[in-house]
C-alpha cells in the first residue's frame, strides 16, 4: 500500500508497504523525480553563458565545449546523484537489505546480516539550525554482544520527517521482535 | 527458528529424489549440493557420502527429500519419501514436492524428536550454484576483529560460500559416468574444461624451470663480489634503474617459482604480477620500435648535447644577473662576486665535460634504448636517471648554497644568543646564562654585525638555487609517481571485476520472487560484486618506494634553517 509523506526539506515522497510473508517486509521511500522546469533552467542558463562567452571571444570551441559539459554532466548526476528510491528488505533471520536506485537505472545494494544488527532506532541530529530525524540501524560484532561498532543511517537521500518514519520503525520492531521470542536452537 | 533452504536453481528440473548436503545447526540453514536420484542402494550412498566427508572436511549428508512429479500429487510416492526418511535418519527431514512444473513448490518438514509441535516458518533461498562455487568473499575493511572469536561466530553467508566451494569433489561426476550413484548438481551435464587452459599448464611447467635456472643465475651474477666494490655499490644505490630491474626480477622469481600457490590472495598476486608484467613488456616493446623506427633516438642524441649547453646558458645569465642587482635589491658587492665567479666557473667545468663526452653519447643512447624492451618502467626510470645525471650541477650549486646558508644561520643563532648573555648547553639541551669576558662580546657582537648584512646574498643564492633544485625533484618525483602507479596497480584483478564480477564478492542481494498463500517465502541470492576501489585497495602490489614522510610544516622548516631535503626516499634506505 502507498502513502505519503514529506520529506525534511518539503518535498512529496511517498512510503511503499508490502508484506511478502510473516517473517519478510519490504518498505520502499520514492523521492520525487527529476523536474523538467529545473532541467530546462539549468541547461538555458549554461547555453546563455556559453553564448554569451561566444559573442565576446569569437570561438566557438566554447559553444562545444558548454554542450560537452552538459551532457557528462548530466549523465554523472543522473548515474551518480539522483536517488529515485531507497528502499529496506527485512527478512526476519536473515537479515536486513538496504537498496539506492539511482535515476539511471543502476542499484546500490547493501545486506546487513541478522547476526550483526543489534537494533534499528531512529535518532536526532542537529543539522545547522535544524534538528533532523533520521532512522539507522545499530551493528554489533556477533562476539561482543554489548558493543556498537557502526550505525548505517538509512534513507540518506529521501530524508523522511518523523511520522514516516514512526511507520517505517514500527514495521521492522515487529520482525526484529520475533528474534527475541523464538528460541534459538542449539 | 525459520528454516531456510538454499537450493541451487541447477536443480529445478531434476529428477525426484534425495536432497544431498550440509546442515548448519547454529543457523537452522541446510544448504542443498545436489539431488540423487533412484534407484539407488542407501549403503552405497552412505558409504559414497562418507568418502566424500573424509576428503573435504564438509559434513555432508542426506538432508531429505525431493519429488519433481509433472501431474498432480501421487500418494504412493509421498509415502515413500517419508519412509526413506526412517532408512536415513536426518532431523529435520526436509520433504521438497514441485507439481506439473509450477514455480510454487511445497516444502515441510518432519520432526520425530522435537519439543514444539509448531509448525515453523520455510525460507526457499535459490543460488546459481557454479557462481557460488567460484567466488571469493571479502570480508568489509573496516571490521574490527574481535579477540575471543570463536569458529561458531563465522559469518553465516561466509559458512555458506565455504560449504559449496570446498565440496568441488561432489561435482566431478556427470551423467556419463557408470557409477552406482546418479547425481544432479550443475556441471552433471557435463565437466567443464578448457583446451587452451590445460596445454598451458602443460606448457608451464618446463618454462618455469628453464626460468628458475636462468634467474637463478643472473642473480647469482648480481651478488658476486665483482659488482659489489664500494664506489659501483654506491652507484647503484644512487640510480633508480637498478632499483626497478631488482624490483622486477623479485617478482620474476616470485612467478617462476614452482610452489603452488597456498590460498587466494597469493593466486590473485601471482596472477596480478604476471599480467602487469606482460602488460610492461608490451608498451616498452612499443616504445621501442617507435623510438627506432625513421632513428628517432638519433635525432634524441643530437639534441641532447644543445640542450645542456642551452641550460648551462640559463643559467650563466642567471649568475649574472644575481651578480648584479637582482629585482632592484642591493647586495654586497663583494661577496656577490665571489659567490658568483665560484659557481661559474663550476659551470664552465661542467661545460667542458659534457662536450668531452659528446661524441660518446648518441652511442650510449643507442645501447641504452635497447633496454627498453625490458619494460616501460624501466625506461621511465632510465628518463628520469638521465635528467638526474643532466642536472647534476644544480644539484651541486643547490648543496654548496645550502651548506653556506645553514652554517650562516647557526652562526647567527648562536652569535644571537651571545648578544643577550646566554649560551646553548648541550648537555642539558637548553639555553643557559653565560658571562662572557669583555673581549668574547666585543669579537661575538662584531662577527654577528657581519653575518647579519651579510644574510641576504647568502640568502638569495640559497633561495634560488633551491627553487631550481626543487623544480627537478618535482620532475622527477612525477616519473617515480607514475613508475609506481604501473608497479602497483593490480591489472589482473581489475579485468577479473569487469568481466567476472561474481569472482569477487563483496556480499550477496537478495530478491522477493513471486509469492503465493500458503507456500514458502521464495528469495533470489545473487552475488554483490566488489567495488572497483575496494579491489585496488585489497589487490594492490607492494612497491619499494614510500612518499614523502615529511608534512609540509617540517619541509618548510628544513628549508628555513638550511638542512638538506630528500623528498623522496627508498624504503631500503636509512632514514636520517
Amino acid at each position: 500500500e502507498e502513502r505519503r509523506y514529506r520529506s525534511a526539506s518539503g518535498a512529496p515522497i511517498a512510503l511503499w508497504r508490502r508484506q511478502h510473508s510473516a517473517s519478510c517486509r519490504e518498505l520502499t521511500v520514492r523521492c520525487s523525480r527529476l523536474q523538467l522546469r529545473s532541467l530546462s533552467a539549468v541547461t538555458s542558463a549554461v547555453w546563455l553563458t556559453a553564448y554569451g562567452l561566444y559573442v565576446i571571444s569569437e570561438n566557438s570551441m566554447v559553444l562545444s565545449a558548454a554542450i560537452f559539459i552538459m551532457l557528462i554532466g548530466l549523465i554523472i548526476y543522473l548515474h551518480f546523484v539522483k536517488v529515485d528510491q531507497e528502499s529496506l528488505l527485512v527478512i526476519g533471520s536473515l537479515g536486513i537489505q538496504v537498496t539506492s536506485s539511482y535515476a539511471s537505472g543502476r542499484e546500490s545494494t547493501t545486506f546487513i546480516e541478522m547476526g550483526q544488527v543489534k537494533d534499528v532506532v531512529i535518532n536526532e541530529a542537529i543539522h545547522m539550525q535544524k534538528v533532523i530525524y533520521y532512522l539507522c540501524i545499530l551493528l554489533q560484532d556477533p562476539g561482543d554482544p554489548q558493543g556498537i561498532y557502526e550505525v548505517v543511517p538509512l534513507f540518506q537521500s529521501s530524508k523522511p520527517r518523523l511520522d514516516c518514519l514512526i511507520e517505517v520503525y514500527k514495521s521492522c520492531q515487529e520482525i526484529l521482535e520475533q528474534r527475541k521470542t523464538a528460541p534459538q536452537s542449539s | 527458528m525459520v528454516l531456510k533452504v538454499f537450493f541451487p536453481s541447477c536443480c529445478f528440473s531434476a529428477e525426484s529424489g534425495i536432497l544431498v548436503g550440509r546442515w548448519i545447526s547454529e543457523q537452522s540453514s541446510a544448504v542443498v549440493l545436489a539431488v540423487v536420484h533412484f534407484p539407488f542402494i542407501p549403503l552405497q550412498v552412505k558409504q559414497y557420502l562418507s568418502e566424500v566427508q573424509r576428503v573435504t572436511k564438509v559434513k555432508v549428508s542426506v538432508l531429505g527429500s525431493w519429488s519433481n512429479s509433472k501431474q498432480e500429487k501421487e500418494e504412493s510416492l509421498s509415502e515413500f519419501l517419508e519412509d526413506l526418511g526412517t532408512i536415513f535418519s536426518h532431523e529435520p527431514w526436509i520433504q521438497i514436492s514441485r507439481e506439473g512444473g509450477s514455480n510454487f513448490w511445497s516444502c515441510s518438514t518432519l520432526q520425530k524428536h522435537s519439543n514444539n509441535p509448531k509448525e515453523e516458518e520455510i525460507i526457499l533461498v535459490y543460488y546459481d550454484q557454479r557462481k557460488v562455487m567460484l567466488s571469493h568473499l571479502h570480508p568489509p575493511l573496516d571490521t574490527a576483529p574481535s579477540p575471543d572469536h570463536r569458529a561458531g561466530d563465522a559469518s553465516k553467508l561466509s559458512a555458506i560460500f565455504d560449504t559449496v566451494a570446498n565440496s568441488k569433489i561432489l561435482f566431478m561426476t556427470d551423467r556419463y559416468d557408470d557409477g552406482p550413484i546418479k547425481l544432479t548438481h550443475w556441471q552433471s551435464d557435463g565437466i567443464e574444461a578448457s583446451i587452451i587452459v590445460e596445454l598451458m599448464k602443460q606448457a608451464s611447467v618446463p618454462a618455469c624451470m628453464l626460468l628458475t635456472c636462468l634467474l637463478s643465475l643472473v642473480s647469482g651474477i648480481c651478488k658476486s663480489r665483482v659488482m659489489n666494490f664500494w664506489p659501483l655499490s654506491f652507484l647503484w644505490s644512487k640510480l633508480s634503474t637498478c632499483e626497478q630491474l631488482g624490483h622486477r626480477l623479485q617478482h620474476l622469481q616470485l612467478i617462476s617459482s614452482n610452489k603452488k600457490a597456498p590460498n587466494q590472495t597469493q593466486l590473485m598476486r601471482k596472477a596480478n604480477i604476471f599480467v602487469s608484467l606482460l602488460l610492461d613488456v608490451a608498451l616498452g616493446i612499443l616504445l621501442m620500435s617507435w623510438l627506432y623506427r625513421k632513428n628517432r633516438i638519433g635525432h634524441l642524441a643530437d639534441t641532447l648535447i644543445p640542450v645542456a649547453d642551452h641550460v648551462a646558458e640559463e643559467l650563466q645569465e642567471l649568475l649574472q644577473w644575481l651578480m648584479g642587482a637582482p629585482a632592484g635589491l642591493k647586495m654586497n658587492r663583494a661577496l656577490d662576486q665571489v659567490l658568483g665567479r665560484f659557481f661559474l666557473y663550476h659551470i664552465h667545468l661542467w661545460i667542458s665535460y659534457i662536450h668531452l663526452l659528446s661524441p660518446f653519447i648518441e652511442m650510449i643512447l643507442w645501447y641504452v634504448g635497447l633496454s627498453a624492451c625490458l619494460g616501460l618502467t624501466v625506461a621511465l626510470c632510465i628518463l628520469s636517471d638521465i635528467i638526474a645525471l643532466l642536472t647534476f650541477h644544480i644539484y651541486c650549486f643547490y648543496v654548496y648554497g645550502a651548506r653556506l646558508y645553514c652554517l650562516k644561520i647557526y652562526g647567527l643563532s648562536s652569535l644571537w644568543r651571545l648578544f643577550r648573555g646566554k649560551k646553548w648547553n648541550v648537555l642539558r639541551q637548553r639555553v643557559d646564562s653565560c658571562s662572557y669576558d669583555l673581549d668574547q662580546l666585543f669579537i661575538g657582537t662584531l662577527l654577528f654585525t657581519i653575518l647579519l648584512f651579510l644574510l641576504p646574498t647568502t640568502a638569495l643564492y640559497y633561495l634560488v638555487f633551491t627553487l631550481l633544485r626543487l623544480l627537478v625533484v618535482i620532475v622527477q618525483g612525477l616519473i617515480h609517481l607514475l613508475v609506481d602507479l604501473m608497479n602497483s596497480l593490480p591489472l589482473y584483478s581489475l579485468l577479473l571485476r569487469l568481466c567476472r564480477s561474481y569472482r569477487l564478492a563483496a556480499g550477496v542481494k537478495f530478491r522477493v520472487l513471486e509469492q503465493q498463500d500458503g507456500k514458502p517465502l521464495r528469495l533470489l541470492m545473487q552475488i554483490n560484486p566488489l567495488s572497483y576501489g575496494s579491489v585496488v585497495h585489497t589487490y594492490r602490489l607492494p612497491t619499494y618506494s614510500c612518499y614523502p614522510k615529511d608534512s609540509w610544516t617540517s619541509l618548510c622548516k628544513k628549508l628555513f634553517l638550511g638542512e638538506l631535503i630528500y623528498p623522496w626516499k627508498h624504503k631500503g634506505e636509512k632514514q636520517d
